[in-house]
């Protein structure tokens, strides 16, 4: 028989947790945790946090907010941001890169969106100053040959193709074998780049059952897409597919049941929008079913858990899978210029550019390889999931070893 | 290419082109009184908007039934902001009016963005994704409703300018101004109401447009220009002008989109805008200086 244990007091209670958090991040990977630096790591968040991207590039820096506090305990490395809003503008990403870098940042992470970030791109080279890109993907970025680039993230030809194989495999699941399809996609450099994506691998994809019999570019910034839609609907195709931004997403679903339009479904082969909260939000029931093929989180991965915990610490209230996408890409471009920094020891741009070249990081959050650059700065292998929204929540549905639902296709709102 | 297709999107553009009139009516009427181009006009229904979405969250109340008191509220701030902000610029250079409400403009959308933040907002009404069907043709019902808002508007503005004395009066400053000193007007004081009257008809147009669009504080300079181009295609300071230029910009939109390319509609109205330019410098039914 054994004298009954005393209760913990809250300050051993702290104690065994922190053990047990050391001894989990330990598992990660990451060598030499939690030891002290003795310089700060500068980094210039660049991201659209107003404007009409100004929801994802806010989502996005909730990524970046978690960076430092989840950093420290991983790498030891203090982490010090420089935030920085681009206002969806080209010209203002370029002079806030600038100024970021005037007034000492180390690095340089963002900025979401492919236009701005080209700008980005091209003062971080004039001015020798690292850019670890988060989430943009035009592929001329990476094959510029600039030295001071990297990109975690897939280009637009890797969300195209690997967009349009989760489209046949989700065919395939669901058993369906649509003829048709009418593409719609917003003209900026993102939308541009995946269609000229698109364009280039249909000839390629045998084993897709459509062909394309319209493609509609609209402006994303648009104030009616009332006539978009009407042309859609008269193509008579069986699904729509979409590559879209948030604002015009759910402009162009309302135009959808305005005009009593229901296609077999709505599928993106790689865009925002139709997985964000807002989408959810403001389109209530009519957001259901819409499916965006997507790099994605890996819900089983510790770190992601890692993220998660600290992310709802960070926004009690907010839901995780809205946010994981943006969350998990910014958190992850931080992360890596913070490695190559404790690996550098050193904040010569140089030397820091040199060191992100060499990251290998196999414990990742995001779905794919390990990150490790190519010769232009490239994470090569980086996967994508099927995400369908489904009960008010985006849900992955493919592939099926990370699926956490069955795919619905066709919507149940569609009549033949 | 079907008829049925083209006919809907016809009626959708001049749907379109009449709430586009009705935004652009209240910077035709101060511009026409005044002799003041409103460069705050977009930034204005923008806050007529936002208005609206507080108080459908506060009090649930549909933006139908808030018209008349937002129309209401800006007619007051609408006057003081002529009586006391633009009444003593009315004498000096064009370029000094011109930065005066650049920067009220500024500020409005700065204040919006620091009271709301740069997330789009919306109001949820039942009927705001409802059409109708007659024949092949569908109607959005809410365009139907602010179209015939805009009319609506419009007939009250004709009513008010021609019927009343204050109106009357109004149009007598217009007109001439020194004469209208002469005969013992109260110039400031029917200047601020036009100013008024014009915010109003701005109010409307914000309480049609949250049923069509979602509003964020940066939406105000693209409507601020867009009115703009209406006036200057229909003539500055005529009302059935800057009804007819909307309806003209709303279905050069719609038909460029629907025969040429979607993503290029918008460079048709500027299209339209230099040719009147060219050979209507005064706008379509706007008096030669």
């Amino acid at each position: 028989m054994t004298a009954p244990s005393k209760p913990r007091s809250p300050v051993r209670r702290r104690v065994i947790q922190a053990a047990a958090a050391s001894a989990a991040l330990t598992t990660l990977g990451f060598p030499a945790i939690v030891r002290a630096q003795s310089k700060r790591l500068k980094v210039g968040v660049l991201l659209p946090r107003s404007g009409y991207q100004g929801f994802i590039g806010q989502s996005c820096q909730k990524g970046a907010d978690l960076a430092p506090g989840v950093i420290k305990q991983m790498l030891g490395v203090d982490v010090e941001l420089m935030n920085a809003d681009t206002e969806t503008n080209v010209d203002v990403a370029r002079t806030r890169a600038e100024r970021l870098i005037q007034e000492g940042a180390n690095v340089l992470v963002g900025a979401f969106d492919s236009g701005q970030t080209v700008a980005i791109a091209q003062v971080a080279e004039q001015r020798g100053t690292p850019l670890v890109i988060n989430i943009a993907a035009a592929p001329q970025i990476t094959e510029q040959g600039y030295k001071f680039v990297f990109r975690n993230f897939q280009t637009a030809r890797d969300i195209v193709g690997n967009g349009l194989r989760l489209t046949g495999d989700l065919f395939h699941a669901t058993n369906t074998v649509p003829r048709t399809a009418v593409f719609m996609h917003v003209n900026d450099t993102f939308g541009t780049a995946v269609s000229r994506g698109i364009a280039a691998a249909m000839p390629h994809m045998t084993q897709l059952p459509f062909k394309i019999v319209d493609t509609i570019s609209y402006d994303p910034a648009a104030r009616d897409l009332t006539v978009e839609v009407s042309k859609a609907k008269a193509s008579n195709a069986d699904f729509l597919m979409l590559v879209c931004r948030l604002n015009d997403a759910i402009a162009l679903r309302r135009e959808m049941v305005k005009q009593r339009w229901n296609p077999m479904g709505i599928i993106s082969p790689g865009s925002p929008g139709m997985y964000e909260e807002q989408y959810f939000k403001t389109l209530g029931k009519f957001s259901e079913y819409s499916i965006s093929n997507v790099p994605w989180y890996n819900p089983r991965a510790e770190l992601t858990h890692v993220v998660e915990k600290a992310f709802q610490k960070q926004n009690p209230g907010e839901k995780f899978p809205f946010h994981g996408l943006n969350v998990g890409f910014t958190f992850e471009a931080i992360m890596i210029a913070a490695d190559a920094f404790k690996r550098a020891g050193s904040t010569d741009p140089k030397t820091l550019a040199d060191a992100i070249r060499q990251t290998n990081i196999p414990r990742k959050m995001m779905l794919g390889a390990p990150i490790k650059f190519n010769a232009k700065g490239q994470v090569e292998g980086i996967g994508s999931a099927c995400v369908q929204n489904l009960k008010g929540l985006p849900t992955v549905v493919l592939p099926a070893d990370a699926a956490t639902a069955k795919p619905v296709f066709p919507a149940p709102y569609y009549k033949a | 290419m079907p008829l049925e297709l083209v006919v809907n999107v016809a009626i959708s553009g001049v749907l379109t082109g009449l709430v586009y009139g009705l935004m652009a009516l209240g910077l035709s009427v101060i511009f026409g009184v005044v002799r003041v181009v409103n460069f705050a006009h977009g930034e204005m229904m923008t806050i007529a908007m936002y208005a609206v979405v507080v108080l459908f969250a506060a009090l649930g109340l549909d933006p139908l039934l808030l018209v008349i008191p937002i129309a209401a509220a800006f007619f007051g701030f609408g006057y003081v902001l002529q009586a006391g902000l633009i009444n003593p610029f009315i004498t000096r250079p064009e370029h000094s009016q011109f930065l005066l409400l650049v920067a009220i403009g500024l500020i409005m959308v700065n204040a919006l963005l620091v009271i709301f933040g740069p997330d789009a907002r919306n109001v949820q009404v039942d009927y705001q994704l409802e059409s109708f069907a007659i024949g092949p043709i569908l109607f959005d019902k809410v365009r139907v409703i602010a179209a015939g808002a805009a009319l609506a508007t419009s007939a009250a503005l004709f009513a008010f300018f021609k019927l009343t004395l204050t109106g009357k009066a109004i149009r007598a400053c217009a007109d001439n101004h020194l004469g209208a000193l002469v005969v013992g007007l109260n110039v400031k004081h029917l200047y601020a109401l036009t100013f008024g009257v014009g915010a109003a008809c701005v109010a409307v147009a914000g309480c049609m447009m949250v049923l069509l669009v979602d509003v964020t504080p940066v939406l105000g300079p693209s409507y601020t220009l867009l009115a703009f181009v209406i006036v200057i295609v229909g003539g500055l300071g005529s009302m059935p002008g800057a009804l007819l230029g909307g309806v003209l910009i709303g279905m050069s939109e719609s038909l460029a989109g629907l025969f040429i390319e979607p993503s290029a509609k918008s460079m048709f109205s500027f299209g339209l805008l230099i040719l009147v330019l060219l050979f209507r410098p005064q706008g379509l039914m706007g008096r030669r200086a």
